[in-house]
């Protein structure tokens, strides 16, 4: 099976401080180490583990720019055999539909049976996933939490609210969103990377790929972030304090006098 | 002329029995040889170690550890025991080479052991006395295996079945030597004595001197069947012995003196992935670490066949202890099994399976804390870190790595701390005491002598920072000139070599040691036993490494640093030896001398102390796993801590505290029991 994963380069939150910047429309990202999205992780863990299990290979796309470079190395150490770098200054600030109009041109320069995304990102409102199915018309799952391969098909497990479990068919070739959780992602030791640090990426700009400028990056954008900030701590939070015992009894005075107890 | 016909000249059923005393041997030492030989093809096909080096302390280990047997008696009844047998065996010997000879022929005596001669009358009252006391100490070890059976013999079922029975098999198996062989010269002497010959002298109270009393009167015919039988005996259980010690735990009888000679030597120091290789070529392996038996090198192999089964290492292990997958034991133990298995005695070798998996288990070999509690009590020199450490780098390289464990290593490559905390901050923590104690942080303009590494424990931990701040005060008043290396500083990366993640550890040690080079420092000292412990012995820096407890050890005695009496007369301390300053480093004096120098303290040792220190199950990125457990290693210390009277818990490690301080609130002794850094109470005790 050809699978095609969609990954992102994004800011590090375990290891980072995050500070809003000046502006306060973004974060300050001076300082901040950056890593590959923990969703497209997963992606690209069940990507390889498909094709580990019917054949195939898994090939990485990222939008970015040099630093992205990083990303699609990991991911290919991890066990992606070709990695594709979608890099032009017109694709700045791209919103989802810019995005995935750039996907969508790099995955119709291949033949994948199977198309995958990080459930969502550090921006863009979790969207990539269903644009890209809809634009390139294909049949779409989101949240997925198992994959099954069958003849000409798959079965996907959906995550529903309330932690019940949803089991569906979808035809291939399809678009995946995947959910953390899926699977283990495997360890990338340092070794890995060096490994590949030598192959070729093969990189696409916006003529490359047959997309018109006007319509990705700024330019094309028709959403904007307008505010980013931290939410402050409401009120109602009360600390209990006292021994483990007191603590205990305040505990269940509250759940009574609340009915939460009878 | 001798009263009894010997076996050389007996003849049974017309058949000359000398038949059988050459037969015996030939087929016996055929069979031994054949098998040696199937063992040592696993050793071949090993990995290469180099363990040719250091011959003196080679040597010396052999006189203490194998000849001296100077682990055993660290437990008495078992280590007695088996130092009575050990000698007796080496005693005996000479006799049972002798014996073979004698069934060929019947007056054969090596040069100047003859019945007349000097040395051989010592030697055969000697031998008597020590064939009495193995078959006495064989006698009371089955006892003790057979009934008693003290706890740590006992073979979890994930393990499979009981050794018992082995066990006692052996023990009989000498004890038939034993008789057999005193029955052969008691027979002999009970005839001597009722036909009024020359008598050989048997020693009063010996086995023989025993057995011959009791046939004084026995028929003459009876003594030659007797006589003649216990010689065959003795022949064939000697070479059945021998055929069946390489089958099992009795291999150490064979291999624990080369086991011995060819143990570590080093302390505290990791094996590099492949000895020979140059750092780029580690780099272009295809694979590394241990997967397969054939990984291991063939010294850990021959460990694998050295394990006596004795049970010491799983009954000193902290993650035994408390219930985690790991039994060192069990380590040895399954090894060999699969070399066994892999390598059989018949038919042709098999493929190696991957050891993770099949023979041992992932949770096994993330449950190590690499304490060396294992290593310090093994009587025969067996290593296990390595071969743990070795087979964390075959998981790693596959990608293996438990999910909690990967975050601190990913931090760890992009910010060099486990915290993912930012470089710029390392150097945060001297703000506090920048008035009373300023701290140079190195940035090339600036010199010093020595160095403070501080680790990245010390320099982030909002608590720990306290262990960095009595150590920059303790050496600005042992009249340090002193500097930290500040964002310059990565971590030591002691617990990623151990993790296995080797080329994380090189960058990381390669990036330190110029940091450290150009730093121009004469010296380096350290709070953290565990940057202690891989500058020293991981890094060979060409510049010594110190940690404080040392330097303020020599403070104090030289009169640069006094110390206040205690003012809190009921607090008790005891000290808990850290695992890398203590075991893998020998630093056990300083501190204590340090702590006793306080005027007035009143302090008591833990059961487990010193060597046998009960490991926190700090070590490191251990503080990130999630192993299965019942109980908690430290929650299990402060309860050593409570029961040796102490109310202080005085370690000096800040991995040990962290945990000390966690497990004092977990065991329910908040508020009764403190614990805190050697650094910080002296800190406290200083005349200012």
């Amino acid at each position: 099976m050809e699978i095609l994963v969609c990954v992102k380069r994004v800011p590090d939150t375990a290891e980072n401080e995050i500070e809003l910047n000046s502006a306060g429309n973004d974060i300050e990202r001076d300082d901040l180490v950056y890593s590959v999205n923990e969703w497209d992780n997963y992606a690209v863990e069940e990507a390889i583990q498909i094709v580990d299990k019917v054949g195939g290979t898994v090939t990485v796309v990222t939008v970015g720019d040099e630093d992205a470079d990083e990303v699609l190395r990991r991911e290919m150490a991890m066990g992606a055999q070709n990695g594709i770098l979608l890099n032009d200054e017109a694709f700045e600030d791209s919103d989802a539909m810019g995005i995935a109009t750039l996907l969508k041109a790099a995955a119709e320069k291949g033949k994948y049976d199977l198309i995958m995304t990080g459930a969502q990102a550090d921006a863009g409102y979790a969207a990539v996933g269903g644009m890209l199915a809809a634009m390139m018309d294909l049949p779409y799952a989101s949240l997925v939490n198992m994959v099954e391969v069958g003849d000409g098909k798959l079965t996907v497990g959906r995550e529903i609210e309330g932690g019940n479990q949803e089991i569906n068919e979808i035809e291939l070739p399809c678009v995946l969103s995947i959910q953390t959780g899926i699977n283990e992602p495997r360890y990338v030791g340092i070794k890995g990377i060096r490994q590949v640090s030598g192959i070729e990426i093969p990189e696409f700009d916006a003529a490359g790929l047959g997309v018109d400028p006007a319509t990705v990056g700024a330019a094309g954008a028709k959403t904007k972030r307008v505010d980013y900030f931290i939410p402050e701590t409401g009120e109602g939070a009360e600390m209990l304090t006292g021994s483990t015992e007191e603590i205990i009894a305040k505990l269940i005075d509250i759940m009574k006098a609340n009915g939460g107890l009878k | 002329m001798e009263p009894l016909i010997a076996p050389a000249q007996y003849t049974f059923l017309g058949i000359p029995t000398v038949l059988f005393s050459v037969l015996i041997p030939i087929v016996g030492i055929a069979l031994f040889t054949y098998i040696m030989a199937k063992r040592i093809a696993p050793l071949t096909r090993a990995r290469k170690d180099e363990r040719f080096d250091a011959i003196p302390q080679r040597i010396w280990n052999v006189a203490l550890i194998w000849l001296g047997q100077i682990r055993q008696p660290r437990y008495m009844m078992g280590g007695v025991l088996h130092i009575l047998i050990f000698f007796g065996f080496l005693v005996l010997a000479l006799r049972s080479m002798s014996l073979v000879v004698i069934g060929v022929i019947p007056d054969f005596a090596l040069p100047g052991f003859g019945h007349d001669q000097m040395i051989g009358m010592i030697y055969n009252v000697a031998k008597d006395y020590a064939a009495t006391i193995v078959f006495v100490a064989c006698f009371v070890a089955a006892i003790r295996r057979g009934i008693f059976r003290p706890e740590r013999y006992e073979v979890p079922a994930r393990f499979g079945k009981d050794h018992t029975a082995e066990a006692v098999f052996v023990l009989c198996i000498i004890m038939t030597l034993m008789v057999s062989e005193s029955l052969f010269e008691a027979a002999l002497v009970a005839a001597q004595i009722q036909t009024g010959a020359h008598a050989h002298f048997l020693p009063p109270g010996s086995l023989p001197w025993f057995l011959q009393n009791s046939l004084l009167n026995t028929p003459m015919e009876t003594l030659q069947t007797l006589h003649v039988a216990a010689y065959f005996i003795h022949d064939f259980t000697f070479f059945f012995f021998l055929c069946f010690l390489p089958l099992g735990k009795h291999f150490h009888v064979i291999t624990s003196l080369f086991n011995v000679y060819f143990m570590r030597t080093r302390r505290g120091n990791i094996k590099p992935i492949e000895y020979g290789l140059s750092a780029e070529e580690m780099e272009n392996l295809k694979s590394i670490g241990v997967k397969k038996l054939e990984d291991f090198t063939w010294k850990h192999i021959l460990d694998f066949y050295t394990c006596a089964d004795c049970g010491r290492c799983s009954d000193q292990c902290p993650a035994n202890t408390v219930g985690r997958a790991l039994s060192p034991r069990f380590i040895s133990i399954k090894g060999r099994e699969a070399v066994f298995n892999t390598y059989p005695l018949t038919g042709p070798i098999l493929k190696s399976e991957n050891l993770v998996g099949n023979v041992y288990d992932e949770d096994e070999i993330w449950s190590c804390t690499t304490c060396g509690a294992c290593e310090e009590e093994c009587p025969i020199g067996i290593e296990y870190i390595d071969k743990i450490v070795d087979m964390r780098r075959g998981l790693v390289d596959d990608g293996e790595v438990p999910q909690t464990l990967q975050k601190p290593m990913q931090a760890l490559a992009k910010r060099g701390n486990a915290w993912g905390k930012m470089e710029k901050k390392r150097a945060d923590w001297t703000k506090d005491i920048a008035e009373e104690c300023p701290v140079k942080v190195v940035d090339g303009e600036e010199s010093v002598n020595t160095l403070y590494f501080v680790d990245s424990i010390s320099s982030f931990d909002d608590r720990m920072v306290d262990i960095a701040k009595s150590t920059a005060k303790l050496l600005q008043a042992a009249g340090e000139n002193f500097g930290i290396l500040g964002k310059a500083e990565k971590d030591s990366g002691n617990e990623v070599i151990r993790f296995g993640e080797e080329f994380l550890y090189q960058d990381l040690k390669n990036h330190n040691m110029e940091q450290i080079k150009e730093s121009g420092a004469k010296r380096i000292v350290t709070a953290d036993p565990h940057a202690f412990n891989a500058l020293k012995n991981d890094y060979q820096l060409s510049i010594p490494v110190e940690h404080i407890s040392s330097v303020v050890t020599r403070a104090v005695k030289a009169g640069k640093i006094k110390l206040k009496t205690i003012t809190d007369a009921t607090r008790v301390y005891t000290y808990h030896d850290p695992c890398y300053l203590g075991r893998h480093n020998g630093v056990y004096e300083d501190p204590r001398e340090a702590l006793n120098a306080i005027p007035g303290i009143r302090t008591v040792e833990m059961l487990k102390s010193g060597d046998r220190s009960f490991c926190c199950s700090g070590g490191g990125l251990m503080l990130f796993y999630e192993p299965h457990e019942e109980e908690r290693m430290a929650v299990l210390r402060v309860k050593m801590a409570a029961k040796a009277g102490a109310n202080v818990i005085v370690t000096a490690c800040p991995f040990c505290l962290v945990n000390m301080e966690d497990a004092i609130k977990v065991a329910g002794y908040e508020g009764k029991i403190e614990a805190l850094d050697l650094v910080e109470l002296l800190d406290q005790h200083m005349v200012k």
